[in-house]
């Protein structure tokens, strides 16, 4: 058993044990330093993570998945966390409980590494509850704002009923099939396992219960509330974060299913179009930001869905994948650290006119919603560009046009924020900001949003071959 | 050198945006003299271009993307050089022009060089890829131009442009990938697209890469029926920047039809000409009735676009029939349209350029508040004269070399079409005689006895790019046979031809 090949998990598990060490002895003003803690042991992780590069093959007994998507769906994991890290000490300054914070993210970090590398179902409910349950934490930290307490409780009811969906529909699969593990499964199918209700039901429920995680139909009604009720860092971690994990998840499923055994991609192909329909017609009519950013999350899980359905159709699907799951990432991640910037500030109203009095702020926004869109040179318009690509290639000629409608869709409401936030004069007082790290974290990944993009070709060709087991 | 000539705006919208304190004047004169760089590259590649020579010229090269067959890759043949040549010299000109509102000048002249940099890497690109990134650069681009320094419904307006052209530029990346994926090796490279015809024979998969393409160009060009972005955003759009929009953003379309439908799906293309010729008469027809409706001068001008778009695609429908023994008639109407591109481009920019001085001296377009302003201002009377005479046709200018050409070789392909089309040069001539009598002449209204006459600098502008019409409507030769270089082998479909016609 190579305990070496959990090395970057157990890293952020040892710093989550440190930060919240830490939290407990320490006094209120130093909790600030746990922040620094969480971000050196990410950096350790990503420097053991590192090691992992160009290996192919699982561990622990064919639980777990080391292999390019993985490895690089969790990079992006500690990434993203390090980000919510960064702009937390400002946020959660006031808060009584700031040190602990750390520890949750770095925990739900680490249930989402697992989900990312899950390769037999037993594995994957592990992941999705450590995940879900650091979840509900993060969503109603604000304990005393009843927004913050309902957000959490959203997520907990409809994640309770999802996970509850998901451990039936493992039974179902493990009954039917009588293995766990993904590669089994698969050889199952190849040796002649017949797709009985019982299997095909219990798949559907297993993809719904990842559903849940990415945010996506039916088990995204979570999403907005999240976003606009959860703290900000929280919201931002929660509508990245896990969705990686989850999306990586999904496509190690689809894979376990041969396309002529089950029909499993058309479902999966639905659940996306369905998805990002949805997401996008919720986000048009939002008179707040953040649950407009939360629909937009929505809407995006279902793009990212469009390379898992043409997963092992088409041999660019895991680079489309981690393209898009990458592109998502830092474009949602900048536009809430650009939200946390600013104080929280949600009504559409009151981003009018930005761009005179916080100019920064402003262009990361804008950069952050043309990315969302996927217009070039922004690095979303290779992520989106990788996956029209190959779903187009692997014969969802009609779930691509789907998206392109949506995509038009999306530019509308991402330019009802973005026109009066440039184009209107008018002054609302002085604009609060939150403090220099946040602000720091809001201009990092807006410069990472041209810069990738600039370098998409660089980029895209060191993902050229990674491979999903 | 083509590289270096879209760069160096790109670099100098940097600079402009990033550099503080910087005085209005300092930023302008910074602008004009970044923009002249590339049109100088430009006349430089124009005499490095030999007429008789391969059909892409002054190639470079740079790897960028080797897994999917992206790279970075420049070149011209005729038409892209002539295009980017116009468009040099309109940019010196809309940046030289004064500005409207004086605000944020310096964001103001950095937008500008950022859209010269897109619409010169649109034009000057060999790779669809790459081609496809300056599209979507173009519009946003002139989102803010218009939502930021526009008046009026700008936001509107603005967002109109951009989600009507939008919808057109995902329609085109579609096209550009089920296209490409065709290819094996899977390449970007348009030459390489253009001799193998990727998609020849394959059914109702061509058939809607055709229809991807065409709808896509034909939001942007505008066509009749997907125009109604153009009149909102161009009434609302600052006077240079709608130059710009219907001078260079227009041809965008035109452009790309050339090249990818025409010179990439020629069987496809011939399939559905006809079609294509009559959409191409309705925006004729459309364009011409409807700008006669008009009581605002510059949405009168916004529709003769129009009139005028349908005219180029009239000829490169034309041209992309494959009517056995027509080859040369068919030579004639593409290189009529391409004409037609740059000429609209001089022509209706200078218009658009002149009904922003009106504006903003008389901050209205509505024709029947003016009269009588030969009195006052000669010398905008007589740019707006030769203008408008240029614009509708007369010989001499340089509309008529392109039309006289687009419908000679369209009588000879779809003779019906272009007869009916011809209708649309008569109203042209209408609509534009009567607003010249309504604004120009006549009783001129007590309020507009303070109207200025244009400064210098419009007047040295106005000067330069009347000039060129005169110039290419007098001895259109030497464009002439650039264009013909194209023309003749991407209708006749073979590799190189020996240049004439």
């Amino acid at each position: 058993m190579p305990i070496g090949d959990l090395a970057p998990e157990i890293a952020v598990l040892f710093t989550a044990v440190a930060t919240l060490l830490f939290a407990m002895f320490a006094p209120r003003r130093l909790h600030v330093v746990g922040a620094i803690i969480a971000l050196s042991g990410l950096t350790v992780a990503g420097v053991l993570l590192a090691d992992q590069l160009g290996r192919t093959g699982t561990t622990f007994s064919g639980t777990f998945a080391i292999d390019g998507v993985g490895v690089w769906a969790r990079f992006l994991i500690l990434v993203a966390t390090g980000v919510c890290v960064m702009i937390s000490p400002g946020w959660f300054a006031t808060d009584r409980r700031h040190g602990e914070v750390y520890a949750v993210f770095l925990l739900s970090a680490v249930g989402a590494m697992a989900l990312a590398g899950a390769a037999d179902l037993m594995q994957l409910v592990v992941a999705v509850l450590l995940s879900s349950v650091t979840g509900y934490t993060l969503a109603a930290y604000h304990r005393g704002w009843a927004i913050s307490v309902e957000a959490g409780m959203k997520y907990f009811l409809i994640g309770a009923l999802a996970n509850a969906v998901l451990v039936t529909g493992v039974v179902f699969v493990t009954g039917m099939a009588g293995v766990t593990g993904y590669e089994p499964l698969a050889n199952a199918f190849a040796d002649g396992l017949i797709a009985s209700p019982l299997l095909v039901a219990g798949l559907a429920m297993v993809a719904v219960g990842i559903a849940y995680k990415l945010g996506a139909a039916p088990a995204h009604t979570w999403v907005p509330d999240v976003a606009e009720g959860a703290p900000v860092p929280s919201a931002a971690f929660l509508t990245v974060v896990p969705k990686i994990g989850a999306a990586v998840a999904f496509a190690r499923l689809v894979t376990a299913v041969p396309p002529d055994a089950l029909a499993l991609r058309p479902l999966v192909a639905t659940i996306a179009a369905v998805t990002m329909t949805i997401g996008n017609l919720a986000a048009l009519r939002q008179q707040d930001v953040r649950r407009l950013l939360g629909w937009s999350s929505v809407s995006q899980a279902g793009y990212v869905l469009m390379a898992v359905v043409v997963i092992d159709l088409d041999t660019g699907a895991p680079t489309a994948l981690v393209a898009m799951l990458g592109a998502y990432t830092v474009g949602n991640i900048a536009a809430f650290a650009v939200v946390a910037d600013l104080r929280g500030r949600t009504a559409l109203s009151d981003y009018s006119g930005l761009a005179a009095r916080r100019p920064l702020d402003a262009v990361v926004l804008a950069l952050a919603f043309l990315s969302l869109v996927g217009i070039p040179p922004t690095v979303g318009f290779f992520g989106k560009f990788a996956v029209f690509e190959v779903t187009i290639a692997g014969g969802y000629g009609w779930l691509a046009l789907v998206a392109a409608a949506n995509t038009v869709v999306s530019l509308i409401y991402y330019a009802r924020v973005l026109s009066p936030m440039v184009f209107d004069s008018s002054t609302n007082g002085a604009v609060a900001q939150l403090d220099k790290m946040t602000w720091a974290a809001a201009v990092a990944t807006g410069s990472a949003i041209i810069a990738l993009g600039l370098t998409a070709g660089l980029l895209l060709d060191q993902l050229a071959d990674i491979s999903l087991l | 050198m083509l590289t270096l000539a879209i760069l160096v705006p790109f670099v100098g919208a940097l600079v402009l945006v990033t550099a503080p304190g910087l005085r209005a004047t300092t930023a302008r004169a910074l602008a004009v003299a970044t923009a002249a760089v590339p049109l100088a590259l430009l006349c430089f590649a124009w005499s490095r271009f030999s007429l008789g020579g391969t059909d892409f010229q002054l190639v470079e090269e740079m790897a960028w993307v080797p897994a999917l067959g992206v790279a970075w890759r420049v070149g011209v043949d005729g038409v892209s050089l002539a295009l980017s040549l116009m468009t040099g010299v309109l940019f010196v000109a809309t940046i030289a022009w004064p500005m409207e509102q004086r605000e944020r000048e310096r964001q103001y002249y950095a937008w500008f060089l950022f859209l010269e940099a897109a619409s010169l890497g649109l034009f000057l690109t060999l790779d669809l890829l790459v081609f496809y990134v300056f599209f979507d650069l173009s519009l946003v681009g002139m989102f803010f131009l218009i939502g930021r320094w526009g008046h009026g419904e700008r936001q509107a307006a603005a967002l109109k442009f951009f989600i009507y052209t939008f919808v057109g530029s995902l329609a085109i990346l579609l096209a550009i990938i089920v296209l490409v994926l065709r290819t094996d090796p899977m390449t970007f490279d348009m030459r390489v697209l253009i001799a193998q015809q990727p998609l020849a024979g394959a059914g109702p998969v061509a058939t809607l890469v055709f229809l991807g393409f065409v709808v896509g160009f034909a939001i942007k060009a505008p066509l009749f029926p997907v125009h109604t972005w153009l009149p909102p955003a161009h009434v609302n759009a600052p006077g240079p920047a709608s130059a710009i929009l219907a001078g260079v953003l227009l041809k965008m379309g035109t452009y790309g039809m050339v090249r990818m439908p025409l010179q990439m799906m020629r069987e496809t293309f011939a399939a559905y000409a006809l079609p294509l010729a009559v959409v191409a008469l309705a925006s004729i027809l459309w364009g011409a009735f409807v700008a006669l409706g008009q009581t605002s001068i510059k949405r009168r001008i916004a529709y003769t676009s129009v009139n005028h778009m349908g005219y180029a695609v009239l000829g490169i429908a034309a041209a992309g029939a494959l009517v056995a023994g027509e080859e040369h008639a068919r030579q004639l109407a593409l290189t009529g349209a391409v004409v037609e591109m740059v000429a609209h481009g001089l022509i209706t920019g200078t218009l658009f350029l002149l009904a922003g001085s009106i504006w903003a001296r008389a901050d209205t377009y509505e024709m029947d508040r003016f009269g009588g302003l030969a009195g006052v201002a000669p010398k905008l009377t007589a740019a707006t004269v030769v203008a408008a005479f240029a614009s509708l046709g007369l010989p001499g200018l340089a509309g008529f070399v392109a039309e006289v050409q687009i419908f000679i070789g369209a009588f000879a392909v779809f003779p019906w079409v272009a007869a009916v089309g011809l209708v649309g040069i008569l109203i042209t001539a209408a609509l534009f005689l009567t607003m010249l009598r309504q604004v120009f002449f006549g009783e001129r209204p007590v309020e507009r006895n303070a109207f200025a006459d244009v400064g210098r600098v419009e007047g040295a502008v106005l000067l330069a790019i009347l000039a060129l019409v005169v110039v290419i409507g007098v001895y259109p030769a030497w464009l002439l046979d650039l264009v013909n270089a194209a023309t003749d082998s991407a209708v006749v479909g073979t590799a190189t031809v020996a240049p004439g016609g």
